[in-house]
């Protein structure tokens, strides 16, 4: 395991003229709804600790008005928290002072918006160069630097266009680079690829996992889609009307939900797609003559070999050494329990 | 029925009383005036003398050097060909009818007021933009400006700085400077939240901000601003020049006052000439800088 990157204690956000007063109120048990009623102030983050372990991909899940949005503004300091810590790499990011706080925000993080933020009036190389640009980085330089990320996203030759004049997904590659250029080791995707249509959506999250192969950045993603999440997440933490409800790994998630809210989250869910063989091997069983199936794999993608053999099958690790078996019992449990 | 008297009158301020408190008030106003009349009229000393300056400029450069310095200015602007053609005739038109010189006297007064409305306003307009408390102490200002008769702040200032161009173009300025800072405050309030988020969050200071982001998404709405600022100014040509402003107003004023038809006919036309020219051309400036600015989907 990493080590932790990131490190949020205790944090409380309440939205309102007198936010200081009612946090009492609320550690003493006061919901969002109950805090709107009767005191009108908006309870946007209840008491949240999370580690988010370096080089990984968090995924922080939620419907909106979960808080998902506030809690990431709250890791480069875009939203001041009324209470609590925000550690990064052992550094406070709720102490820092002015100038600390823009330094880190221009060397340290990277962020990407869901309606793209590009500025409209700046042909896409400017767009990219922002983040460095803002640093003073010389112009040769982040030229350079510049170029290497559109290329690096496919955007080659669009360099001198304007953002309306590319598609939705493409604006979002303009978003990803510009993210990127300043190197941060930190990436924040606020709901990224949400106003992508499906097809594009897929795609760029393709290429975010190709690049993150590379990179190793730790990135925290926002999302309200549970299959983006799935198919993203390292981790996912899941939040209900500010409170944090889970976090975990994917297939925890899927196969021990905290509570009725998480539970109706993953109901919908295909387990078979998204869980991989290696969650429900058994690990007691070796055999050595059975057919192989990677570990890795989805549970949907052996099925056709195990109706068809009514066998057991062998599944191995990445360098081919067997670790267990999955056979036709292990896989109608859990779609059973679908 | 028999009402009592003080429903049927109002108990009003008394006679002695009323000549005291305006005896009082305007005797405090002419001491003020003897004590600074002289420093805040050398205050604006710069002001007439740039302003003077342009007019002589205008006036005794030769006629056709000048309106091919304003053609060219005008092709520059709209890059229409059709308006160029055009006031190119309806110079002609002012030239052989006497009016060559007032109109240049008026062409002047109003680019020194829209360049100082220019200078004063954006900033103000900014000021207000950052924040609301300045913008709910400057907003009545702006609608007093606007509404109060000239000629009730006229009296102040003619009183402290005699009749003149400078009066005129305080009168001007007050009136015509509101749409600037309005529309300033305005545009840099539309910028959409979400890019000025994703300076933030790449660590801009304010000024980077302002200079990146803020001024250039709100120059189309300055820009209007700045065409609403030239038209004001124009509309106040003739109240200027009933306190000494030299310009197309005066021959206007005569004219009213004569009951001379083709004179008043004559400048005014003239006065809406160089109203259209200027509107067309800072208006299609405006344009083209929002359209090469946000590009266009092809």
């Amino acid at each position: 395991m990493n080590k932790v990157k990131i490190k949020i204690e205790n944090l409380y956000k309440i939205f309102g003229p007198k936010a200081e007063n009612y946090i009492q109120v609320v550690r003493d048990g006061t919901d969002k709804d109950e805090l709107l009623a009767k005191y009108n102030h908006v309870l946007g983050l209840d008491n949240i600790n999370l580690d988010i372990y370096d080089q990984s991909i968090q995924v922080v899940m939620g419907l909106s008005g979960s808080g998902k949005s506030t809690l990431i503004r709250h890791i480069n300091r875009l939203i001041e928290p009324t209470e609590g810590v925000v550690l990064v790499d052992d550094q406070d990011v709720t102490r820092f002072d002015k100038n600390e706080l823009l330094d880190f925000r221009r060397t340290r993080t990277g962020m990407v918006f869901q309606r793209f933020g590009l500025f409209p009036h700046q042909n896409i190389i400017e767009n990219v160069k922002l983040g460095l640009s803002i640093k003073g980085v010389d112009k040769s330089e982040s030229n350079e630097t510049a170029m290497y990320w559109i290329d690096k996203v496919g955007l080659n030759g669009f360099e001198f266009k304007f953002p309306n004049q590319l598609s939705g997904g493409m604006q979002q590659r303009v978003g990803l680079a510009r993210a990127l250029a300043t190197d941060p080791d930190i990436l924040l995707m606020d709901e990224a690829f949400s106003a992508l249509d499906p097809l594009i959506r897929s795609d760029m999250q393709d290429q975010l996992l190709d690049l993150q192969k590379n990179l190793k950045k730790t990135i925290v993603f926002i999302t309200h889609d549970l299959d983006e999440a799935l198919k993203l997440g390292d981790s996912i933490a899941i939040l209900n009307g500010g409170k944090l409800v889970q976090n975990g790994k994917p297939e925890d998630i899927l196969l021990n939900p905290a509570d009725d809210y998480v539970e109706k989250f993953v109901q919908d869910v295909n387990r078979a797609k998204v869980l991989k063989v290696k969650s429900i091997m058994n690990k007691k069983n070796q055999p050595n003559d059975a057919p192989k199936i990677n570990m890795n794999d989805s549970i949907e993608s052996c099925l056709p070999t195990i109706l068809e053999t009514r066998a057991t099958l062998s599944v191995v690790d990445d360098d081919n050494n067997i670790i267990g078996s999955i056979s036709d019992k292990e896989v109608a449990s859990i779609l059973r329990s679908n | 029925m028999n009402i009592p008297e003080f429903l049927t009158v109002f108990p009003k301020m008394g006679k002695v009383d009323y000549l005291a408190f305006k005896k009082t008030v305007d005797g405090a106003f002419r001491q003020f005036s003897r004590a600074y009349g002289d420093s805040i009229e050398s205050f604006f000393d710069p002001v007439l003398f740039f302003l003077v300056n342009l007019e002589k400029l205008l006036q005794n450069t030769p006629w056709p050097i000048v309106i091919m310095v304003f053609l060219l200015l005008i092709y520059y602007g709209s890059r229409s060909i059709y308006l160029t053609i055009g006031s190119l005739a309806a110079f002609l038109f002012i030239a052989y009818f006497g009016m060559w010189q007032d109109t240049m006297s008026t062409v002047s007064i109003i680019g020194v007021c829209t360049l100082l409305a220019i200078g004063l306003g954006i900033p103000i307009g900014i000021l207000m933009s950052g924040s609301d408390r300045v913008r709910s102490a400057v907003v009545p200002i702006l609608d007093i400006m606007q509404t109060m008769p000239s000629f009730v702040y006229l009296i102040p200032v003619v009183m402290l700085l005699g009749i003149g161009k400078i009066p005129g173009l305080l009168a001007i300025i007050v009136y015509a400077i509101p749409p600037m800072i309005r529309l300033t405050d305005l545009g840099i309030r539309e910028v959409d939240k979400e890019v000025l988020e994703a300076a933030d969050a790449f660590g801009a200071n304010r000024m980077q901000k302002l200079f990146r982001v803020q001024l250039p998404l709100a120059l189309p709405t300055i820009f209007a601003g700045i065409n609403q600022t030239i038209m004001m100014a124009l509309a106040m040509v003739v109240i200027a020049s009933m306190i000494g402003v030299r310009g197309l107003g005066q021959p206007v004023l005569k004219a009213i006052s004569n009951q001379y038809l083709t004179m008043g006919l004559l400048n005014g036309f003239a006065i809406v000439v160089l109203a259209v020219i200027f509107d067309r051309v800072s208006q299609s400036f405006g344009k083209r800088l929002q359209q090469h600015r946000a590009g266009s989907r092809e």
